[in-house]
């Protein structure tokens, strides 16, 4: 149980971290239907800024406490994946505003490989490990251990989807974002600045995503120039569960991928234990006696449940868990 | 007839001229051969494959740069060979870790005519691209590819200079088992032909001495998140783990598993046993087991680690010694046979008996290196230490095998290689 326990933290963690990220693809989706596919880029932009801050902070020698120099590489992490996310939008999206569909999400791709190599030009090839600054106490509850990192991801993930939540539906720039999002024209018509809410959503997004970098980072120790590409592909299958264009979605998206992934890979090799299976263990009396296994999907199959869910999504429920204004889009 | 008799005529007439015109010849002809006497050097291009991208890049990097020593070396010592100055050149090419990327660039080495290749990094790589320079004839030399598959083969040019996983794995098995006493073991493996094959000889030789290993757990070349499968591994309670993979996803399977509160030993095969490791785990990276297929970089020759940080201002991580190594060795066949001609120097190189920095070298007849020395590490204040080296299944500490050089070591007072003397006493 103990063991259960702790798979359901894991899951709740990395569940956390991709529910922020799929945020910035969906509230992207909502207001223009673009999938920014570079978003991924920006998160790893974000977790390498934050690398290189800490590491310069760490090196001054000051006596900061290590929340708040991990406070500084956020802070530092945001506005650069803001900016870059205002450059994106403003260079490679908007003068394909009208074009075909096609064209700027070929066009998302393209920035994403640009994203990539500029980050490898930058810090090199070599995996960066973040320095252990925080002091990673554990805390056990009911056998399990949960780690005060997290304790601090889980918790800022909830503060962080709050606020969107209260900016999105509390304020003036909310109330033009979702106008927009129903309809670009109408919202113009209304005197609201299209332009403006587009790019201030793109913003929003990549200030999530510098969060979401810097969680990572810190999370499991280490920033790599490839690391935005996986995790960008799974938050945005975790968006397409929750239901694209849906903030709430990707919320409740980006959590169960998480528990679906941790408890996938906890119990699959349980579960395709074919020494377990009362009629096939007797075939492979042989290979099963003396506490052998054959186990056909081990843990290594971890990645490959993002996209199973994906794939099961789009067939049975195409406009997600409680997306219903795409369905009718699509 | 006519057309016959004109002919035999014309051709007369024009043997005629050009015995005029050789008789005039002869004053122009010496300063025609006066160039040659310093002839071009010829170019000779070697082969070297690792990934220098990804997560291991700077594994790559480091083979390349030892590969690159020995290159430099060799121009500015004015090789000849077949009574020609010669140049070698390197043709450093990336493989990514990757299979497809390794094939190809195999086949781009063999299309720019190089005469030998000294690659690759990963097993997996390796064993595929082997076929490859089979095919093209050229040998091929791995400082670093550990898994038996490659030399079981049967092809005639593939060589390796370090030690193989089914020796690899029983030196470090038998080690967990002889110090920690593990009653159950689990282990992972990142699901490469490197890592299962090791994390495999592992696993035979606990369960020979009679230890209960669980159920495999897999991730892939590429995790960063092991939290999953260590948690399922906490809950087995096991008294030692075993990780067969590099460094770039170990460093993280060890801080993740200190975080999940596990205690047990950690160990790790030679792709993971660098001091990167303490840098990428931090403080969880403390006392490790790990294990190398060959000496320590500490115990190579003094002359190749000066020479390298002299070269790059850097230490030699892991295996650049044995990629230093093998360029020298085809360089050394080719001087034997006096030839660039693969074909040609391929006999010499089998029959080779050469010292180089990471001691003495000679092939048996599968293309593995005679006695490879296995060496045991553990982790401590940030740096890999040896412990032990395993060599003809005897077990050594490295002050028994520093003194085991020692009583030669005035013997061979020329070589600068300490490793070489090592050699004649564990052979008598």
């Amino acid at each position: 149980m103990d063991i259960f326990l702790q798979q359901i933290i894991n899951g709740l963690t990395t569940g956390s971290v991709y529910a922020i990220v799929a945020l910035g693809y969906t509230m992207v989706y909502g207001v223009i239907q673009l999938i920014n596919f570079a978003h991924g880029e920006v998160v790893m932009i974000g977790a390498m800024t934050a690398f290189t801050v800490i590491m310069a902070v760490v090196g001054l020698g000051l006596p900061l406490p290590p929340a708040l120099i991990v406070l500084l590489g956020v802070l530092a992490a945001i506005p650069v994946c803001m900016a870059i996310g205002y450059t994106l939008e403003r260079v490679a999206y908007r003068p394909l505003r009208h074009a075909p569909r096609l064209a700027p999400l070929i066009t998302a791709i393209g920035m994403s490989i640009i994203l990539q190599h500029v980050a490898l030009l930058i810090w090199g090839r070599d995996p960066r490990a973040f320095p252990q600054i925080m002091e990673n106490t554990s805390f056990a509850i009911g056998g399990a251990a949960i780690s005060s990192v997290q304790i601090a991801i889980i918790s800022m993930s909830v503060i962080l989807m709050a606020a969107l939540t209260w900016f999105v539906y509390r304020t003036r720039f909310g109330i033009a974002m979702r106008a927009t999002a129903e309809n670009v024209h109408v919202a113009g018509l209304m005197g609201i600045d299209a332009n403006r809410v587009i790019a201030g959503t793109f913003i929003i997004a990549a200030g999530l995503g510098a969060v979401a970098g810097v969680m990572v980072g810190t999370y499991y120790g280490i920033a790599h120039y490839t690391m935005g590409f996986i995790l960008g592909l799974k938050a945005f299958s975790a968006a397409v569960l929750g239901g694209i264009g849906n903030l709430a979605g990707a919320m409740l998206g980006g959590l169960l991928l998480g528990l679906v992934e941790a408890l996938g890979a906890g119990y699959i090799g349980d579960f395709t234990d074919l020494c377990r299976w009362p009629v096939v263990s007797g075939m492979l009396s042989e290979r099963c006696a003396d506490g052998g296994h054959v186990v056909l999907f081990g843990s290594n199959y971890q990645d490959v449940f993002a996209f199973a869910v994906l794939i099961l999504v789009l067939v049975f429920r195409p406009s997600g868990l409680l997306g219903e204004r795409v369905s009718e889009r699509a | 007839m006519r057309p016959t008799i004109k002919l035999v005529s014309v051709s007369v007439a024009a043997a005629v001229l050009m015995m005029g015109c050789g008789k005039e010849e002869p004053p122009p002809a010496p300063v025609v051969q006066a160039p040659p006497p310093p002839p071009q050097p010829m170019i000779v291009k070697i082969g070297h494959v690792a990934p220098l991208t990804g997560g291991i890049a700077h594994l790559g990097k480091d083979n390349e740069n030892g590969a690159r020593l020995a290159i430099d070396e060799a121009n500015a010592a004015g090789i000849q060979i077949g009574g020609k100055p010669v140049t070698f050149e390197i043709v450093a090419e990336d493989d990514q870790s990757d299979p497809k990327v390794g094939n190809t660039v195999a086949q781009k080495l063999v299309d720019a005519k190089v005469v030998g290749i000294v690659g690759h990094l990963n097993s997996g790589t390796t064993i595929p691209a082997s076929a490859i320079y089979n095919q093209a004839g050229l040998p091929m030399i791995s400082g670093s590819a550990t898994n038996p598959a490659l030399t079981e083969q049967g092809f005639a040019g593939v060589f390796r200079v370090v030690g193989r996983d089914d020796q690899q794995g029983p030196a470090v098995a038998n080690y967990l088992v002889a110090t920690a006493k593990p009653k159950t073991v689990a282990i992972i493996d990142d699901a490469t032909a490197y890592g299962e094959g090791l994390a495999n000889e592992v696993e035979k030789t606990l369960k020979a001495a009679g230890v209960k290993v669980l159920p495999r757990e897999k991730g892939t070349d590429k995790t960063a998140d092991w939290k999953a499968v260590l948690t399922k591994i906490k809950g087995k309670k096991p008294d030692a783990v075993f990780y067969g993979g590099m460094d770039a996803t170990g460093g993280p399977l060890l801080k993740q598993a200190r975080e999940l509160k596990i205690g047990a030993v950690f160990s790790f095969g030679d792709g993971a046993c660098t001091d990167k490791m303490a840098e990428l785990a931090g403080e969880a990276a403390e006392g490790l087991v790990c294990s190398q297929a060959g000496i320590p970089v500490q115990a190579a020759g003094a002359k190749f680690v000066e020479g390298y940080k002299a070269k790059y201002n850097i230490d030699p991580i892991l295996y650049a010694p044995f990629t230093y190594d093998s360029v020298k060795l085809l360089i050394a066949a080719m001087q034997k046979a006096d030839s660039i001609d693969p074909a040609a120097y391929l006999p010499a190189l089998k029959a080779i008996d050469y010292t180089g920095a990471s001691g003495n070298i000679q092939f048996d007849e599968k293309g593995d290196r005679k006695d490879a020395e296995m060496t045991i590490f553990t982790l401590t204040a940030g740096k890999i230490t040896p412990l032990a080296i395993i060599k003809g299944g005897k077990s050594l500490t490295l002050d028994e095998y520093a003194a085991l050089s020692a009583p030669a070591a005035p013997e061979a007072a020329t070589a600068a290689e300490p490793a070489k003397p090592a050699e004649a006493p564990a052979k008598q």
